[in-house]
């Protein structure tokens, strides 16, 4: 392969400055939400004591997920050689870093105390996955920053395989640990299962990826910059083999249940008779989320398309997030068994409700939507600062035996 | 319903070795007042478990007296949407699928041997004091509220709104996660618990609150010879509130 050629953004065109302008404003939006959140409380949110995760920790997970699968792409050209993806690896790592600020930003300010933001930092309980997640988010930064600056400064190119294996193993890690928050909880009958930390990888690979391709092609049409056919026919490809997997732990997860005789309360809730959930877990995410984009991906005529490729990836991201919405809103939607064997007939905390309502608020959505700002902001910045881009992404550029 | 009987743990009478040896010299009644009440200058020891039974057969269906006198102690007022509004100890009707049986019964923080809320909280804020109180530490509570998502009894509450008038023993604060915490106020002073008082007041006797640990407090000694269950009791959370009749 020959010597890449890395270039900033020039970041002069109305366009930059247009997504500059939109994602600052949103960030204003999101900030605003989170301090009417903070100044209200969060009575002015859609959560209650029944659901105590609402919207923002959708949009909170959404992004953390994508930031460790988007780095796949660093990985698989470190530490799996394929020199193909290699030139992709500084923005992989960028996407990485800045997806999870953004996440990240939504968790805290969420909290019902984001000013003792320095408490959950210095304070900790081992015992809590969550505690364990504030070190693996926080190592991950660091990680992928060493990771980044050995790609891009010359004479620690040698250590840089070193510091991709590093990464990747973290990620995978990262990953585990966010999956657990769900897989740990005993009480939740939705959530008590090992398999959360699988179908957690392999969702995130699946949406880092479709994010990143995302982000590749809104770049060049952009910087118009010459992309060549080859350079999306492989992680096309691979974004079908990972929805594919996401889909595959799906079906082990809702098999396990239906095979444990006391779950099939939760199963018949999210599968047949839970309204919303029911609807996204269906339509979201298996129709729109999984089937259109494999359809799309693996047609022989359909897959020809770059409109068809980039709509794939767009349903993968749609069906992600319903998939998030009926795992972590469902699952609290769904009323814990205090008392196995019997009914509740009357209840002074809702015990007896068969399922508890939940309408996010417009301040949820604003919040979340701030944290992607949050992400777009940081990258649209750092693409005009520091050299991410390779000069070209023509095929015969990166790799040429690609013309073969 | 779960059906585990509970009996006395074997291993609280090695560790109140101290404590039974101690009855041979003086008598039954005075040990029984000396480990109830600790004076104010001591601190909190594992040789206390305090622990509540709730004979079920005792609690009328349309009394809610400990509810009520909760909601006084603590200064807990109503909320904006009843979905918000904070509860630590709420009356539940229960019907056996099986048999048809008709129940009534107050559910609390069961306070926990190993509460999975101080296991999952990130800071520490939630835990469990030496003599089994498990309390929320409302300085470093962050509101994450990932202890409501652990805890299997629904025990907790989040403050979604600014409260006011609260009372200076129990204090409580917006964007913080609360529940019951055994009245710990007057636990200390050597009282009971507000709930266990007011159930007394209206003549039910339904709740006793006493010390696990010593095996002849009145909870000890009825622990023994009736039947009793926890919630959940397939969790092996070992709970601190038992219930009885049910
Ligand atoms: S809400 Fe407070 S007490 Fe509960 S887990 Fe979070 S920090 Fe701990």
């Amino acid at each position: 392969m020959k010597n890449m050629v890395y270039r900033e953004l020039e970041g002069n065109s109305p366009g930059y400055y247009g997504l500059l302008g939109i994602s600052a404003i949103l960030v204003a939006l999101g900030l605003f939400a989170a301090y009417n959140m903070e100044h209200h409380g969060h009575v002015i949110t859609g959560m209650t004591n029944q659901i105590v995760w609402g919207m923002p920790h959708i949009f909170a997970i959404f992004l953390i997920l994508a930031a460790s699968g988007v780095l796949n792409v660093a990985s698989i050209g470190s530490v799996f050689r394929k020199t193909f993806y290699s030139p992709l690896g500084r923005l992989s790592a960028l996407l990485a870093i800045t997806l999870l600020i953004g996440g990240l930003s939504i968790l805290v300010l969420d909290l019902g105390h984001p000013d003792r933001l320095l408490v959950a930092m210095t304070t900790y309980n081992f015992k809590s996955i969550f505690a364990w997640n504030i070190y693996l988010y926080n190592g991950f930064l660091v990680i992928v920053a060493v990771y980044l600056w050995f790609m891009m400064e010359r004479r620690m190119q040698r250590y840089y395989p070193v510091a991709g294996l590093v990464a990747f193993i973290w990620r995978l890690i990262l990953t585990t640990g966010t999956g657990s928050i769900f897989g740990f909880l005993v009480a939740r009958e939705a959530y008590n299962a090992a398999i959360m930390a699988p179908l957690f990888i392999a969702l995130s690979l699946s949406l880092g990826l479709a994010a990143f391709i995302l982000i590749l092609l809104t770049d060049c049409t952009e910087t118009h910059c010459p992309l060549g056919e080859g350079i999306l026919h492989r992680p096309k490809s691979l974004l079908g083999v990972f929805v594919a997997a996401a889909f595959y732990f799906v079906l082990a997860y809702h098999f396990t249940n239906l095979y444990i005789t006391e779950r099939h309360g939760i199963e018949y809730f999210i599968l047949v008779g839970g309204g919303i959930y029911t609807f996204l877990f269906w339509g979201g995410y298996l129709l729109i989320g999984t089937l259109l984009p494999l359809i799309l991906i693996y047609h022989p005529q359909l897959n020809q398309s770059r409109k068809n490729i980039t709509l794939a990836a767009v349903l993968v991201l749609i069906g992600g997030f319903s998939l998030l919405y009926v795992i972590i809103i469902g699952g609290q939607a769904y009323p814990l068994d205090i008392f196995p064997g019997m009914e509740v007939t009357a209840s002074g905390f809702f015990d007896n409700s068969p399922v508890h309502s939940y309408v996010p608020s417009h301040w949820e959505i604003m919040l979340g939507i701030g944290g992607i700002a949050i992400s777009v902001l940081l990258t649209t910045l750092a693409l005009k600062i520091l050299p991410f881009l390779p000069a070209s992404l023509a095929d015969a550029d990166l790799d040429p035996q690609l013309l073969d | 319903m779960n059906e585990e009987t509970t009996t006395p743990n074997r291993r609280d009478f090695l560790k109140n070795a101290a404590a039974l040896a101690g009855i041979t010299v003086a008598p039954g009644i005075l040990l029984y007042s000396v480990s109830q009440a600790k004076p104010a200058d001591q601190s909190v020891t594992s040789e206390q478990r305090w622990g509540m039974l709730i004979d079920v057969t005792q609690c009328t269906s349309g009394c809610d007296e400990c509810v009520k006198a909760c909601t006084v102690e603590h200064g807990l007022t109503e909320a904006t949407r009843p979905e918000i509004a904070a509860h630590w100890i709420r009356k539940v009707g229960l019907r056996d699928k099986q048999t048809g049986q008709e129940y009534s019964l107050p559910v609390l923080c069961q306070h926990c041997e190993h509460p999975p809320c101080a296991d999952v909280c990130p800071t520490g804020a939630s835990f469990k004091r030496a003599d089994g109180i498990v309390l929320v530490d409302k300085h470093i509570c962050i509101g994450c509220r990932y202890c409501m998502m652990a805890c299997p009894y629904k025990a907790r509450s989040f403050i979604h709104e600014t409260l006011e008038n609260q009372k200076p023993y129990s204090p409580r604060g917006k964007g913080t996660v609360e529940s019951c915490n055994f009245c710990v106020h007057r636990v200390d002073k050597g009282k009971n618990p507000a709930c266990v008082e007011a159930c007394q007041q209206a003549g039910h006797e339904a709740m006793i609150f006493g010390d696990l640990n010593d095996p002849y407090s009145k909870i000890s000694e009825k622990l023994k010879i009736v039947k009793s269950t926890a919630l959940r009791a397939d969790m092996r959370l070992n709970p601190g509130v038992r219930y009885q009749g049910l």
